[in-house]
């Protein structure tokens, strides 16, 4: 009993099996040859040209491909398929047709000047590897950040904080840096036996030779004599009042600014202008300057230029 | 070179992209008219320039010129175009509906077959959904004179060469929507174009149905300009750097079993490993000559 129906269960498996198929599978009396690379199938089966004749031309054409685009398909999905972003693509072969090339191969080219000085010399090409944060370097930044923050005072520049790998610029622009940082601006500072001296250093400020010239000496203290005799104020009033109506404006458009940039940035944007504003103030002063600033301001000011 | 060494990196990418390379770009076609054309040409031009694009120029104006006589005209646009592929239309007389597929090697005319149109239905005419532009149509060519015919084989791998389009690794399942059918039956040729629908079938693979959406051409074989074999021999030649790396060592026997030579060193067959014997392992003293004795006998009736 039970041995019948598992022949009878296998039989109507094999019968579901080929209804399946049914739908797919065409009869042909050769098998097609396909290229799957070009998506391309070579049907030499003999062609019933009274079939042809009989049925509607069109009719016979568009049964005759409907089968071959059928075996093309089959023998498609035969090859494996892979989803690619929620598309499922199927992995071609290469093309087997020979089809003739549209230029020649190409021939090498001569080696240029800089590759047959490299073989020469054995220089291999050094890939540069991508440049990235070194920790080291990170953790002493933020170090001296918080230092700065906590006494108020600025950090120095990028290069000058110790970092694992430093460049030859990066040492070399440290060494400037530190050099000048004395009270002479670096100009007595020792140098190494062969090293260059610095230009563009030392001292700003050029003072005369003790005993040197006699009459330019006399010159200059008649000179100095000479301005503080006269009555007229050495101090241009209208230069000083200019300058501080633009100070005052940047600090109210400074102020405003914060004031501004603590509510809102996009409110601040408008007021705070600082150096519009200050660039508006230059060509106001020239009509207020002749008022009353004059007498107080005056008296306060020389000691500002 | 004809032209100076280019000044910016724009000018030598192109020029680099259309200088010969191991790997060819998609061929480009140009598609052009003759002296004296009929609509039926013109129109034919424009569909087959839709089934190319964007891999196609099409030229607005006539040229006089006579591809099967003197082709050097089609040679000088094929280099400011960098065009293998060219599509001549034109209609006379005595060729009416004329229209000459042909192909380049080296800027030079490597073969070229006249076609001859004598039913014609086109884009327009028939009415339906067609497929996106630049879809790579699935090619079938049917009919045994495609085997056996020369001229025939010639034209098959034209017309492939020619619809083609890109070679990619991958193809999207869903995306197999054209296919371009060519059956070659008592000396006409006939190309139709289908969508296909891929529908459900029981099992994975589907069911095609297919829907013509056109051009379709009735076509007759008129003259044809192959070339020699030795050409053909130096066109088809591909560079050596393209060949798969053959892997040393690995061969493969008739029922596609992989197989593979181990080399070992020489090995001292006094000092090999086999299984462990704790009584044959070496004792120290003569009290241990005595056990060893006892424990092998042991042994020996234990294997028994």
């Amino acid at each position: 009993m039970a041995a019948c129906s598992i022949e009878d269960l296998l039989a109507k498996a094999e019968q579901d099996e080929a209804e399946k198929l049914k739908s797919i599978t065409v009869q042909k009396e050769l098998d097609l040859e396909f290229d799957i690379g070009n998506l391309v199938a070579y049907d030499k089966n003999r062609i019933d040209i009274r079939q042809f004749r009989e049925q509607k031309k069109e009719d016979f054409l568009r049964s005759l491909a409907r089968d071959n685009t059928q075996l093309l398909v089959n023998e498609i999905w035969k090859h494996p398929t892979e989803r690619v972003e929620e598309v499922i693509v199927v992995k071609l072969p290469e093309p087997t047709t020979p089809l003739p090339r549209e230029k020649p191969p190409p021939k090498p080219r001569p080696p240029t000047k800089w590759e047959e000085f490299a073989k020469l010399k054995g220089i291999q090409k050094k890939k540069k590897t991508n440049l990235v944060w070194d920790d080291v370097a990170k953790n002493e930044l933020h170090r001296l950040r918080n230092i700065a923050r906590a006494q108020k005072i600025k950090v120095p520049g990028v290069g000058l904080t110790p970092t694992a790998q430093q460049s030859k610029t990066d040492l070399a622009r440290a060494v400037n840096v530190a050099k000048s940082s004395t009270a002479s601006a670096g100009k007595f500072q020792d140098r190494l036996p062969k090293e260059k001296a610095p230009r563009n250093t030392g001292k700003k400020r050029k003072f005369q030779p003790v005993i040197g010239n006699f009459s330019n000496e006399k010159q200059r203290q008649l000179d100095l004599l000479k301005v503080l005799d006269s009555k007229k104020p050495r101090l241009d009033v209208n230069k000083a009042v200019n300058k501080q109506m633009r100070e005052d404006d940047r600090e109210e458009s400074a102020a405003k600014f914060k004031k501004g940039g603590k509510k809102g940035r996009k409110g601040g944007n408008f007021s705070g202008k600082g150096k519009g504003g200050g660039g508006k103030g230059k060509g106001r002063a020239g009509g207020k300057g002749q008022g009353p600033p004059s007498g107080k301001k005056g008296a306060g000011k020389p000691g500002k230029r | 070179l004809p032209w100076a060494k280019p000044k910016t990196k724009r000018a030598k990418r192109f020029l680099d992209n259309r200088a010969p390379k191991l790997t060819e770009n998609v061929k480009n076609a140009m598609i052009m008219k003759g002296g004296n054309t009929s609509m039926t040409v013109t129109q034919a031009l424009k569909d087959i320039y839709a089934l190319k694009k964007p891999s196609a120029v099409l030229y607005k104006k006539k040229n006089i010129t006579r591809p099967f006589e003197d082709s050097t005209s089609l040679e000088f646009f094929s280099k400011k175009t960098d065009s293998s592929l060219f599509l001549f239309g034109s209609h006379n007389k005595k060729r009416p509906n004329n229209l000459i597929f042909g192909r380049l090697f080296d800027f030079h005319v490597l073969d070229m077959i006249e076609l001859g149109i004598e039913k014609y239905n086109s884009l327009s005419d028939i009415k339906s959904s067609k497929c996106p532009e630049g879809t790579k149509p699935m090619l079938v060519f049917a009919g045994d004179a495609f085997d056996h015919e020369n001229e025939h084989k010639c034209l098959k791998s034209l017309l492939t060469d020619f619809f083609r389009g890109p070679v990619v690794p991958s193809v999207r399942l869903a995306g197999l929507e054209h296919v371009l059918h060519f059956t070659a039956l008592e000396g006409k040729i006939y190309m139709r174009s289908y969508r296909s629908l891929l529908k459900k079938s029981g099992c994975r693979t589907p069911r095609i149905e297919l829907e013509e959406i056109g051009p379709s051409f009735d076509f007759i074989l008129r003259r044809t300009h192959l070339a020699s074999d030795d050409l053909y021999k130096t066109a088809h030649k591909q560079p050596k750097a393209l060949k798969p790396k053959k892997k040393k060592n690995i061969s493969h026997d008739t029922f596609g079993t992989k197989f593979g030579r181990l080399h070992m060193q020489k090995q001292d067959l006094a000092k090999l490993q086999t299984r462990k014997m704790k009584g044959l392992r070496k004792r120290r003293g003569p009290a241990a000559a005595a056990v060893v004795a006892g424990e092998t006998s042991l042994k020996t009736t234990e294997v028994e």
